[in-house]
């Protein structure tokens, strides 16, 4: 499968960023992370062979990537891209038939096992019930399941999916991602789906590629990564930084004070959510913070003050 | 599966639509004939009756040549519409036809300035000079156009191709001001689009162009298929695309520069039929719609032409005028109804 050595990726004579030493195994799933213009679409293009590497080689089965005739490279790499070809009249069948392409004769004509595979790699998304609608009457969701569905169809060793969910609504990300994450493991096609969903891809990949910019490149378990505090140095911006103790961005601000929530369970974890939107730090114990938030039996106390949603109780806070 | 039967079932009516046209195509005419006269005529080859000569050499060339040119048309707008990625791209909107224009009428005045000599070689109309005038003429701007394509949108593609056909047809006002009349008249002739001018010696050059055009077109279905996803899925599915592309733009010029060089320019037919073949055969399909793409523009066209050879009284109808109005307000109907210029509704 993919192995590189020293490779640099870029336009013309314009590194974008040096990969060391990498290799991708057979089912792994893959999120490419890092923020625009670092050379996510430029890695993936490199990898399919649609670009010429600045210097080494992406080597596909120990030969170079880009010297794969045409055909025999569609069998081993399928992409899926943003943009969303609008095509007037195509089934969806027929799209996800083209990906056997590679497999056929020059007459284009496909045998009963082809049509098998490509009614398997539609199932594989769960879009069956897609396969007789027109492709330009899909939803974004759907167009990108059968899209993927086609690149399925390519029974390729290896997918690369440039920003797909880009267009899509949060459950059809989540969807998405997690069917990509199951195709994986359950079919053994290694996936690389370059996102920016940073929070998603860090829940659902295997491993991580990050380039946090000037040229360098990340590659370990999501975990790893963000104990490394690499993704704060990628996606950091002056006032929203990457929280390594909730896995998520939270706005930097100088804290407006203290706080020390006496509540457990889910209601504590959300008090905390609040009270650090609203600019606050929580502390350990009580004797540390400023003041004290309380939870009681329908509501919380705050300053002797009785609130019945935490919604009221920020308010109170908002105006101290 | 009616999906996979709808394009045959559509194909087989077009042929059965044509059949028909043809037959009375025939038939109709200042002279009316009984489709046992026309059998007569048929069967009488050389015989030098009337029926024979009206049949087998007046009416059946013009039959012949609107059915290939139609169906070649339709073909090449087909392909262009794919390689250029446009719903409203074909020979006509991209300026090739133009092109052509221009460059016949170059011959023709280059005629003038030669000398009378090679003026006689044009007045066998849509001689040897017109032909390659017209069909270099085309070729030019399809190699401009397929250049240009790469760096500007679907939208600034086709203005770019009105833009051109405004500068040809200036141009070639200017120069036919400079002609005299029968030189103007010749250009005129040629200009005016029709498949009755067609002799049976100009199959000789017509239809192995056209065929080798249609070669070309079948053996492309598959990578023209995978282009309707863009450049980079055909890539992606194991099309060399570079090369592709001048293999799609030499056979649609194989296609389409014979007719427009014979039969002169030959509006809409391009860019209406590929829709209304989409449209009719449910499919996007390319091997699946280049029957039903030429068998529609084959009857479409022989049908604009049956229209003109009508027994008028005065004979001032022209194909392009009963193509536009066939043509003009489907055009119009698809610009409402396209979500995006790039894909074509239908």
């Amino acid at each position: 499968m993919f192995a590189i050595d020293n490779l640099q990726i870029g336009y013309g004579r314009r590194v974008l960023s040096t990969l060391s030493q990498v290799t991708v195994e057979r089912g792994e799933f893959i999120c490419l992370l890092g923020r625009n213009g670092q050379g996510k679409s430029t890695l993936l293009r490199t990898f399919a062979g649609f670009i010429r590497p600045v210097a080494g080689e992406v080597r596909l089965d120990g030969r170079p990537v880009r010297e794969w005739p045409a055909a025999e490279r569609a069998r081993k790499v399928a992409v899926v891209l943003t943009d969303r070809p609008q095509v007037g009249a195509l089934r969806v069948w027929e799209l996800v038939e083209m990906g056997r392409q590679p497999y056929t004769g020059w007459t284009g004509a496909l045998s009963a096992e082809d049509r098998a595979i490509a009614a398997e790699a539609l199932a594989q998304v769960e879009g069956e019930h897609l396969r007789d609608r027109f492709v330009d009457s899909l939803s974004d969701g759907e167009r990108q399941r059968v899209m993927i569905a086609r690149a399925l169809a390519q029974q390729p060793q290896v997918m690369l999916l440039d920003e797909i969910t880009a267009f899509l609504d949060l459950p059809s990300r989540v969807t998405i991602t997690s069917t990509l994450r199951k195709v994986a493991h359950e079919t053994g096609v290694s996936i690389i789906l370059s996102s920016h969903d940073l929070e998603l891809s860090l829940n659902a990949a295997d491993r991580i590629w990050l380039l946090p910019g000037e040229g360098r490149f990340i590659d370990g378990a999501p975990e790893d990564v963000a104990l490394s505090g690499a993704i704060g140095e990628a996606f950091d911006q002056s006032n929203l930084v990457f929280s390594l103790s909730s896995g998520r961005f939270e706005t930097r601000a100088s804290p407006r004070g203290v706080a020390f929530v006496d509540a457990a369970g889910p209601a504590g974890l959300w008090l905390g959510r609040a009270l650090e939107r609203l600019g606050y730090r929580l502390a350990e114990s009580a004797p540390q913070a400023d003041f004290v938030i309380k939870r009681l039996h329908e509501g919380y106390e705050w300053n002797g003050l009785f609130h019945p949603t935490i919604g009221s109780l920020a308010r109170a806070l908002t105006q101290r | 599966m009616s999906a996979a039967f709808r394009p045959v079932a559509v194909s087989l009516a077009a042929a059965g639509v044509l059949a028909a046209v043809a037959v009375a195509s025939l038939m109709v005419g200042q002279v009316m004939l009984s489709p046992g006269e026309v059998l007569t005529g048929l069967g009488s080859i050389g015989s030098g009756s009337m029926e024979s000569r009206i049949v087998v050499d007046l009416r059946l060339p013009r039959v012949l040549a609107a059915i290939l040119g139609g169906a070649a048309l339709g073909l090449a707008g087909l392909m262009m519409q794919t390689l250029f990625q446009n719903p409203l791209a074909d020979a006509w909107s991209l300026g090739l036809m133009a092109g052509g224009q221009l460059g016949a009428a170059l011959v023709i005045v280059a005629g003038a300035v030669v000398g009378p000599g090679f003026l006689m070689i044009l007045t066998g109309f849509a001689g040897l000079g017109v032909v390659a005038g017209s069909a270099l003429g085309m070729l030019a701007v399809a190699l401009a156009m397929s250049a240009m394509a790469r760096r500007v949108g679907a939208v600034t593609l086709l203005v770019l191709g009105l833009m051109l056909g405004f500068l040809a047809q200036g141009l070639i006002s200017v120069l036919l001001h400079f002609t005299n009349r029968s030189q103007g008249r010749i250009f005129a002739a040629w200009n005016d689009a029709t498949f009755a001018n067609v002799t049976w010696s100009d199959f000789a050059a017509l239809a192995p162009l056209l065929g080798l055009g249609l070669i070309g077109c079948v053996i492309l279905a598959k990578p023209l298929t995978a282009l309707l996803l863009g450049d980079v899925y055909a890539e992606s599915l194991g099309v060399n695309v570079p090369r592709f592309r001048r293999l799609v733009l030499g056979a649609t010029i194989l296609l389409a520069a014979p007719v427009t060089a014979f039969c002169g320019p030959v509006a809409f037919v391009g860019l209406i039929v590929p829709h209304l073949a989409r449209g009719l055969a449910g499919s996007a399909r390319i091997g699946v719609l280049i029957p039903a793409t030429a068998l529609i523009g084959a009857a479409l066209t022989l049908s604009a032409d049956l229209v003109v050879h009508l027994p008028w009284e005065q004979h001032f109808l022209h194909l392009n005028a009963i193509l536009a109005l066939i043509g003009a307000p489907l055009v119009i109907l698809l610009l409402l109804r396209a979500r995006s210029l790039r894909g074509g509704e239908s």
